[in-house]
């Protein structure tokens, strides 16, 4: 029931055109033999927004750990995950969204965080508390970002 | 215009700097001894760039080498009630304190713990000399603890899990393996099972302790391991220890450990 609630809200934020702070408590969302079917939010993924939020090193940082040819013009790539390119090829949109937000249900063990996920952590800093590291709608900007990266 | 011109070159000394790092792929390895966690140990030297080596090398240019001379000093000054310094009872650290740097932190038994060479040098300031703690990361402790463990650069270290000191190592252990913070990653993440991969700019190292208190670029001056501790557990968005608390002491005996063999390099230059 206060699930549903907030997800109420969350919807009509979003199609009022609020920008969520990223301390609103995670929408519900549903886990279908480890994927994430539906889309976390009412609007759709905006990739150059996905692209932004990917970088932007407060957010996805996702180029610490992954590379990509797409954005050769950025300075430095990790080598610690496999690249980026290709990456709609080899996962559907529904796998890819249950990576993001839960990496752990997908590669257990992994080094990559979990972005959408908001508790369960340890000694984890008081700023960051019940916080998930993506918003919900930076997730699904992020997922259409890499539905580019064919 | 003089900031993107510095930009520029900052990003060009940057890049400079990783092309000769890759260049340099050949890294001195030390063999563990027998099950040990590592297959090979390497010091975070390896994992420099051939400016940064060159640098730590040379004893004139090493900026480490302000704290070593400031310890120095320190080493004969009186202080506290009992009139002393480290050198009425130590006398010439050259030889008194040739082989401490490998081992610490060792076990103590009058606190029944083990201890840090901070740790250590603080009790000597408060039994022995009657002189007030030195406050952590602190100019003078941080030059006393360069000093003391500079005497020992280039020994092996050697330090000791055993006895009473063994679930000491066992609890730094756990920490070493424990996933925090909200990036929910262990030391292990990056530097048992990433070491000499690239996250974003930075090769990751074994995270050894061999080269503490080091001198980083990042910091503009020498730091503890325990401040080292600190902000790693802050990058991943942790609530860090404090320092010179038990778990970081812990985590310091167990990494120390990893190490085992690996020569002192204090004071160490790294990013
Ligand atoms: C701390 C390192 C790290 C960060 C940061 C990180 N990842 Fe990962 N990622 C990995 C690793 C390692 C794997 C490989 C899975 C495993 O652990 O075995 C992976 C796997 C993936 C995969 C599957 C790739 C494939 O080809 O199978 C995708 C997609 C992915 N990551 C996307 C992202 C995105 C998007 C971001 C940023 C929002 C991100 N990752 C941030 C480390 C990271």
């Amino acid at each position: 029931m206060k699930l549903n609630a907030t997800r109420l809200v969350t919807a009509l934020a979003v199609a009022v055109g609020f920008a969520l702070p990223v301390c609103a408590a995670p929408v519900a969302f549903e886990v279908i033999d480890k994927t994430i079917p539906k889309s976390l939010t009412m609007e759709a993924g905006d990739p150059g927004r996905g692209k932004k939020a990917l970088l932007n090193r407060k957010q996805g940082n996702c180029l610490a750990c992954h590379s990509s040819s797409a954005l050769k013009d950025q300075p430095f790539h990790g080598e610690v995950g496999p690249s980026l390119d290709g990456v709609s090829g080899r996962w559907k949109e529904a796998e890819l969204r249950m990576i993001l937000v839960d990496s752990k249900v997908v590669f257990e063990d992994t080094i990559m965080p979990s972005f959408y996920i908001a508790d369960g952590y340890t000694r984890i800093a008081k700023k960051f508390m019940g916080k998930t590291i993506l918003t919900a709608q930076q997730v699904e900007d992020i997922l259409a970002y890499l539905n580019q990266l064919k | 215009m003089k900031k993107i011109l510095m930009l520029a070159v900052a990003t060009a000394i940057g890049l400079a700097i990783a092309a000769s790092a890759k260049a340099e792929m050949k890294r001195v390895a030390i063999k563990p001894p027998n099950g040990h966690a590592l297959s090979e140990i390497i010091s975070g030297y390896e994992y420099r760039s051939k400016e940064t080596k060159v640098l730590q090398d040379d004893d004139i240019q090493n900026p480490g080498f302000i704290w070593v001379e400031q310890g120095e000093e320190l080493w004969s000054q009186t202080d506290g009630s009992a009139g002393k310094s480290c050198a009425s009872c130590h006398d010439d650290a050259t030889e008194s304190m040739a082989t401490v740097g490998t081992v610490y932190p060792k076990w103590d038994d009058k606190v029944g713990k083990p201890v840090s060479l901070e740790q250590r040098i603080n009790t000597c300031r408060k039994d022995n000399m009657g002189a007030k703690p030195w406050k952590w990361e602190s100019g003078p402790l941080l030059s006393m603890t360069t000093y003391v463990r500079h005497q020992s650069r280039g020994k092996p270290v050697n330090v000791s899990a055993e006895g009473p000191a063994a679930s000491w190592a066992e609890r730094g252990k756990k920490l070493y393996y424990q996933r925090v913070g909200q990036l929910d990653m262990a030391c292990s993440s990056c530097h048992e099972d990433n070491y000499g991969n690239r996250i974003r700019a930075d090769m990751l190292s074994q995270g050894q302790s061999n080269g503490f208190p080091t001198y980083r670029f990042k910091w503009q001056k020498i730091g503890s391991i325990h401040r080292r501790f600190k902000g790693c557990m802050k990058n991943i968005r942790a609530t860090p220890y404090k320092v010179g608390s038990d778990e970081f002491v812990a985590l310091e005996l167990y990494l120390a450990t990893r190490g085992v063999g690996l020569p002192v390099e204090t004071p160490a230059v790294r990013n």
